[in-house]
């Protein structure tokens, strides 16, 4: 390759480009050979999938108005005209859950959306930067953690107000902590490796590097924790909803949707029943993708 | 040791400063003006303006926060504006429900994990091991307010075997108070009808509550226990003679118990969390239902005084844990005396 005097650069450019596309597609092979191996990451996939294109297509596969009362249909149980029965304001529970999907998925993503950014950025200025301002943050997140999450984030959704936004807001703030900790390790590994002392010593200021280079390094831990964390976001948020202090109704939330039925359990089941199926079903397949993921990322796993 | 201990109680002491901050800041966020909680819609203006004076609320940010942490000190949570009484004499009086039920919860959830996760780990890959697994899952997954509700309908609605939510049967009285847990007063007071019908009534609850630690415990004794197994040790236990079972709990267990312990000391705390749901259903009197009522009623002294002592329960369980770990494994010790 290096017999074309002038030239070496560019070929062995081309050349590494070509071998680290190879290297990409060859990881990505095995990743889906791993995943295609254990039927439960393929079942929380399909899972995930399934609750996507149901929330897409939420329209075409509700039968009702999902915020309709008809009073006189109130407490129906299942039956061909309402799949799930109805609820004590004669709501079709069938149509409810498939819009309830959107909120679920809204919930999830916002959550990681807020959190996910935040703890990224405290982790890196901690670990990169060091010194006072890694044990003021550190100490900032430890106060955060002092408390269990749930309680914390129903506190904070108390004190700001129930509600939808004020819900998500909650959770993010006692959701990020977890998230910076562990920015913070990795940085901290990657700060002493050979090729960031290359990169300072070729000029490159600290901001650069944090942003460049530190930054994306640990995006891919991160979204692998925000990925296993999602399935205890739905079911936090379904227990704010549950408890009243979350969505408010009429919100076609599941949580809140379980404890519109709990008057009506010994009757009319279904009521309560089904939508906390759809929240089980849901983060279950959270957790086993989540689970799934944790195992193809594991480098043990690929020397198989 | 000593030094560990120094340095942990060093770093405890900042995070319950920030925990106080924490909370003041939260009586602060709260948009409802408590004053006319306190006082009623038809109060003339003139109560209101002195009530404002009476609770401090006239004064800038940083004496209120100055006089709240003052009061702390003092142990004074202030007063709760839904029962009338000081907060700390509310939560004492709740918390043995509480403790009593995280305990129980506490018992079923290493038994059946510990249980779980070493037969998972010695026969990896067999049928044991799938169903641990999917229990493991389910039971992460499982909304505990919603379980709760189907268990209710089950076992109370229509199988009748279970009582009705709550604590005791209406028809008997509580025993002599002790320490505020109806299975421990009951037997001080020899009273086996309300021990027997407290038991039945903890039943369900402590169930619920204990498969929200179940899986994390299991988890983690599996990879531990697969961790250990593989030692050498291991293999000249067997190489002598000892028989399996031996081996297994002798020298795997008891070593694979190191990381378990923190996991058992963490779903304790975690109980604290799930105790907020599971006593909302089971009409359980406990400091979570103390604390859901006070957040659904905006009764702020209960919020903020509550959200302090479950964080610092909290902590203080993290603490125990960190201390038996070090003494459990003490080259953590002496990696962090070094730096």
């Amino acid at each position: 390759m290096t017999d074309l005097p002038g030239t070496p650069a560019v070929l062995d450019r081309a050349e590494i480009r070509r071998l680290r596309r190879a290297a990409r597609y060859r990881s990505w092979g095995d990743s889906y050979t791993l995943w295609r191996r254990n039927p439960i990451t393929v079942a929380g996939t399909l899972i995930i999938v399934f609750l996507v294109l149901v929330a897409a297509a939420a329209p075409l596969l509700a039968t009702h108005d999902p915020y309709n009362q008809i009073l006189s249909d109130r407490l129906l149980p299942p039956s061909a005209e309402y799949w799930f029965g109805t609820d004590n304001l004669g709501r079709d529970i069938y149509s409810r859950i498939v819009y309830g999907s959107r909120l679920t998925i809204l919930i999830a993503v916002l959550v990681a959306l807020i959190s996910g950014p935040i703890g990224l950025l405290v982790g890196v200025l901690a670990g990169y930067v060091g010194g006072a301002t890694d044990e003021v943050l550190m100490r900032l997140s430890d106060i955060f953690l002092a408390f269990p999450k749930l309680i914390l984030a129903i506190a904070f959704a108390a004190a700001l107000g129930t509600g939808l936004e004020n819900m998500i807001i909650a959770i993010s703030v006692a959701n990020w902590p977890g998230y910076a900790r562990l920015v913070r390790a990795e940085t901290l590994a990657i700060r002493n490796s050979d090729y960031i002392q290359a990169i300072r010593v070729l000029g490159a200021s600290h901001a650069r590097i944090m942003l460049r280079h530190v930054t994306p390094m640990c995006f891919s831990t991160l979204i692998v924790r925000v990925s296993l964390d999602m399935g205890a976001i739905i079911l936090i948020a379904a227990g704010l909803g549950f408890l009243g202090l979350g969505a408010q109704p009429p919100a076609p939330e599941w949580g809140l949707m379980v404890s519109d039925g709990r008057n009506y359990l010994v009757d009319q089941w279904w009521v309560s029943t089904l939508p906390g199926m759809a929240i089980l079903i849901v983060v279950l397949g959270f957790n086993l993708l989540g689970d799934g993921i944790r195992d193809i990322l594991d480098p043990r796993q690929r020397q198989g | 040791m000593a030094a560990y201990l120094i340095k942990r109680l060093g770093s405890l002491f900042f995070t319950i400063a920030g925990i106080a901050v924490v909370t003041f800041f939260l009586s602060m966020v709260i948009p409802l003006d408590p004053l006319a909680a306190i006082a009623g819609p038809q109060a003339p203006e003139e109560t209101v303006e002195r009530l404002r004076v009476v609770y401090g609320f006239d004064q800038p940010i940083h004496v209120q926060f100055y006089r709240y942490v003052e009061r702390l000190m003092h142990g004074d949570l202030g007063m709760s504006f839904q029962t009338n009484r000081p907060v700390l004499e509310d939560i004492l009086n709740f918390f043995p429900a509480t403790l009593e039920l995280a305990t129980i919860a506490m018992v079923i959830s290493v038994v059946f994990g510990l249980l779980l996760g070493v037969l998972s780990a010695v026969y990896k890959n067999s049928w044991i091991d799938h169903l641990s697994r999917v229990i493991s899952l389910v039971g992460v997954s499982m909304p505990v307010f919603w379980l709760g509700l189907l268990l209710l309908l089950v076992f109370y609605f229509k199988l009748g075997w279970l009582p009705e939510p709550g604590r005791l049967d209406i028809m008997l009285f509580e025993p002599p108070r002790v320490t505020g847990m109806l299975l421990v007063d009951s037997v001080i007071a020899g009273d086996w009808e309300v021990f027997w019908d407290a038991l039945k009534h903890a039943f369900l609850p402590a169930v619920v509550l204990g498969l929200y630690g179940l899986a994390g415990i299991a988890r983690i004794a599996r990879s531990s226990m697969l961790d250990v197994l593989t030692q050498e040790y291991i293999k000249t236990a067997r190489v002598k003679g000892l028989a399996e079972w031996l081996v297994i709990l002798r020298h795997g267990l008891r070593n694979a118990m190191v990381p378990t312990v923190t996991m058992i000391g963490l779903t304790y705390g975690s109980l604290l969390e799930g105790a907020v749901l599971t006593e909302t259903i089971f009409s359980w009197p406990g400091l979570g239902r103390y604390l859901t009522t006070a957040f659904l009623t905006l009764d702020l002294n209960a919020i903020v005084g509550g959200t302090m002592l479950v964080a610092l329960l909290y902590l203080i369980v993290n603490l125990l844990v960190d201390l038996l770990y070090a003494y459990l494994n003490p080259r953590i010790t002496l990696a962090s005396g070094n730096d």
